[in-house]
């Protein structure tokens, strides 16, 4: 890992410029502050009027927010991302190859490599997958993977999202937003364009359509609706399509197929991006009570009449839990040791590592197996011993809900902060597109960063900001 | 295109024009109020019924002043036809849309929700008032110019026109229905104060003051008024003009589909009935008759376009 301390993007633990920055920085130290004070209010009104906004859960009313967007763009150079692009193709295979063999053979479980009840005994685990052959063969046709750096060379995979990752508007807003406001970064740099994201993903989408599709594959994307979280990512990418945007009740089936109303009657879709969780899918099939999903939509899917992206039932390779066997995942299904690391993970279903955890609480992360959006989670070094009290008892309470990690000192990279550059920590979820044709990782991602100075916590939901991310040209 | 879309922009489009119209009214009502010499508050109850918020309101409020119908039509809450709460059906119907729209139009429709909503927070002045009202017309006016030049003519913009043209032949009726008595040639007394008052009343709330003395010159009385809002082909808000863009809409979406169309069919006779003949067979008949009738026959027009083009099943 790291000797303690902290890595910068920009200034390397050694307060030397690092390559990647050389341009950026010339053209910063030129630049007035009162000028780029005024540029990030812009931007900030940019974003206002656009309507990028988030709903917040929880509230009693149903409120729109913007994520903060800091015009510091983070730059990652050419080589490194090669690196970790392999690393992450590497990773994107595994997990599809993993939740083919989870739902037919279980290879890797007669193989003693991952206990049986990982699996049957796993909340994201679908029975109504099993056997089923997915169109193209394809699992997780959209990923997002989450890194975090300790060092130069030094990326650690801190989680997966195979179910429905989100973010990826702001990947395309925010790059659009600096084009907009500093063009003449992007003639000093060679930025790798990332705007091609949304006709990438129609093309892979439409590489999965059911092998009886006849024509140009209908593609359509499933949201809950204008009150979700992240409605407004569901609107920008049918919009970017040229999709429609459909909610279940503007979904039947019809004659064997999932159809869409239209004004002229109902049109057969054959591939339906789903921003919609598996157990709100189909309330024939999954949670009765669901009113967001499509009656009978998963016995269209199994028999080959829709695709579904990303297929049902892949939440259990994200889970937390069998986040721990990654590594033995990687190298079964890919003969290959893994190319990214995964952070060191204590089960706390498991009595030895349990013990460990709750000696050590005061240094670890403890998550939720199932928890998402940095909710629900101890971050030792900062919490008080009240709070390490409090979350002791949930612990012992259950053990087998919590997985813990050291905390890693993570990587910085500046913001424009009022006395001008400061550091702050930050995490990257680049996005990844798996079709027949193969996979494909956009050069860039989303970099989430956590404004707070020294705060490790960057969920837009917890006071977290975003920012540009850049790869440049090798 | 998604039934649930057509009915979305059919809706969001029903909202920005019928904010429009509210604020119209409001600021017809001010005008007449300033201008005028005896005390009260006598027009602002018939502004209400104009705007169709008269019995709403006299649920919340005991008397009918000026401060009260304002803020009531251009705040308030609890009333669904409200500056306020149109522009803010407008808007997320909007989102609901928002890949049938364009970008251009989406964030001049997000941008007048924001400015509007902070215009609004608060009680509004009576010397704000003007400002206020001028700043909402500005951005509902900035959303359909956007609308006119940057969307497609398909059958998206197609139900954008429907929504527009049904809201504006209903408010137009809605106007002429509350101040039919003063158009009634026989009961007026031609040329008092009075009259003149409430004819201008009926103009600026329309936007029609101008068009009206370019049409007919310095005369013109209660007959001319009647037909230039009901028959007039030109005036952009009158009866005849607004189903006769109806129609063409309807007509457009129908284009290549075969058998008839139930909106399209209830569309021409309406125009066949009550639109066809000449002012003064709109008097023989009964001028409020002939506005009730018109009235009823736009709503049922209104729901059956929900069906033809399944909005909601």
């Amino acid at each position: 890992m790291s000797d303690g301390k902290i890595f910068d993007e920009m200034w390397g633990h050694d307060e030397q410029l690092r390559g990647a920055y050389h341009g950026f920085h010339d053209w910063f130290a030129d630049e007035d502050p009162a000028r780029l004070r005024a540029k990030q209010r812009e931007a900030e009104e940019l974003f206002r009027l656009t309507g990028i906004t988030f709903n917040v859960y929880g509230r009693a009313e149903a409120e729109e927010r913007l994520i903060p967007f800091d015009i510091i763009p983070r730059i990652i150079s050419g080589a490194e991302w090669s690196k970790l692009s392999r690393g992450i193709e590497q990773r994107v295979r595994a997990i599809n190859a993993f939740l083919h063999d989870i739902y037919h053979n279980r290879e890797i479980v007669k193989a003693g490599r991952l206990p049986e009840a990982m699996i049957s005994g796993n909340e994201a685990y679908l029975p109504q997958m099993v056997g089923v052959q997915p169109p193209g063969g394809v699992y997780t046709h959209i990923v997002g993977i989450d890194l975090v750096r300790t060092g130069p060379g030094e990326f650690f995979v801190l989680e997966d999202n195979a179910r429905t990752p989100s973010g990826v508007s702001y990947m395309l807003e925010n790059r659009e937003t600096m084009l907009q406001m500093f063009p003449e970064l992007f003639s000093r740099n060679r930025v790798r364009p990332v705007q091609n994201y949304p006709l990438d993903l129609r093309r892979s989408l439409a590489a999965c359509a059911p092998s009886g599709t006849s024509g140009k594959p209908v593609v359509a994307v499933l949201t809950p609706g204008i009150y979700n979280s992240a409605y407004y990512e569901h609107a920008f990418l049918a919009d970017q399509m040229g999709v429609e945007l459909v909610e279940g009740h503007d979904l039947r089936v019809v004659d064997g197929r999932v159809a869409m109303r239209t004004t002229r009657g109902y049109t057969p879709v054959d591939v339906l991006y789903r921003r919609v969780d598996d157990d709100f899918l189909d309330p024939l099939n999954f949670n009765p009570d669901s009113a967001l999903g499509v009656p009978g939509i998963m016995d269209v899917y199994r028999a080959g009449g829709i695709t579904i992206a990303n297929a049902p039932g892949t939440g259990i390779s994200d889970d937390k839990a069998i986040y721990s066997y990654m590594p033995d995942i990687v190298e079964f299904y890919t003969g290959e040791r893994p190319l990214l690391q995964n952070v060191p993970t204590w089960r706390c279903s498991d009595s030895d590592d349990l013990a460990y955890v709750l000696d050590n609480l005061a240094d670890l992360v403890v998550k939720e197996v199932h928890g998402s959006g940095g909710y629900g989670m101890l971050i030792g070094p900062t919490a008080s011993k009240k709070d390490i009290a409090a979350f002791r008892r949930k612990l012992k309470a259950r053990p087998s809900n919590y997985i813990a990690q050291p905390t890693l000192s993570l990587s910085t990279v500046p913001i424009f902060a009022r006395s001008g550059l400061a550091p702050r920590h930050v995490d990257l979820r680049p996005f990844v597109l798996v079709s027949p044709e193969g996979v494909k990782i956009t050069p860039g991602g989303l970099t989430r960063v956590a404004l707070k100075k020294g705060s490790l916590v960057v969920n837009s939901s917890q006071g977290g900001g975003t920012k540009d991310t850049w790869v440049l040209e090798e | 295109m998604l039934g649930k879309t057509a009915g979305g922009l059919f809706w969001m489009y029903r909202y920005l024009e019928r904010a429009e119209n509210t604020a119209r009214l409001i600021e017809a009502g001010q005008r007449i109020a300033l201008t005028r010499l005896e005390a009260g508050d006598a027009e602002w109850t018939s502004i209400l019924q104009s705007a169709g918020v008269k019995g709403a309101f006299d649920l919340e409020y005991d008397a009918v002043t000026r401060d009260a119908a304002v803020d009531w039509m251009l705040r308030a809450k609890a009333n669904p036809s409200s500056v306020l709460s149109c522009i803010e059906s407008a808007r997320e119907n909007a989102r609901m849309v928002r890949t049938a729209l364009t970008g251009e139009v989406w964030n001049a429709t997000n941008a007048a929700y924001i400015k509007i909503r902070e215009k609004l927070a608060r009680k509004v002045s009576e010397r704000d008032l003007p400002e206020v009202l001028r700043e909402i017309r500005q951005h509902t006016s900035l959303v359909r110019g956007m609308t006119h030049g940057t969307m497609l003519r398909n059958e998206i913009y197609d139900f954008v026109r429907l929504g527009t043209f049904l809201e504006r032949a209903d408010n137009t009726a809605r106007i002429l229905d509350v101040k039919y008595y003063v158009l009634l040639p026989s009961v007026s007394a031609v040329g008092t104060s009075l009259d003149n008052v409430q004819w201008e009343t009926i103009l600026r709330a329309v936007s029609a003051r101008g068009g009206f003395r370019m049409e007919y010159g310095p005369g013109g009385g209660p007959a001319e008024i009647t037909e230039f809002l009901t028959l007039n082909k030109r005036m952009p808000r009158s009866l005849a003009f607004c189903v006769d863009k109806l129609r063409s809409n309807l007509r457009y979406l129908h284009r290549g589909v075969e058998g008839q169309l139930p909106s399209l069919a209830m569309l021409d006779h309406l125009e066949r009935q009550y639109l066809s003949h000449d002012i003064a067979a709109v008097f023989e008949r009964g001028l409020h008759q002939f506005i009730e009738e018109i009235l009823d026959q736009l709503g049922r027009i209104a729901r059956q376009i929900e069906i033809d083009f399944r909005f909601f099943q």
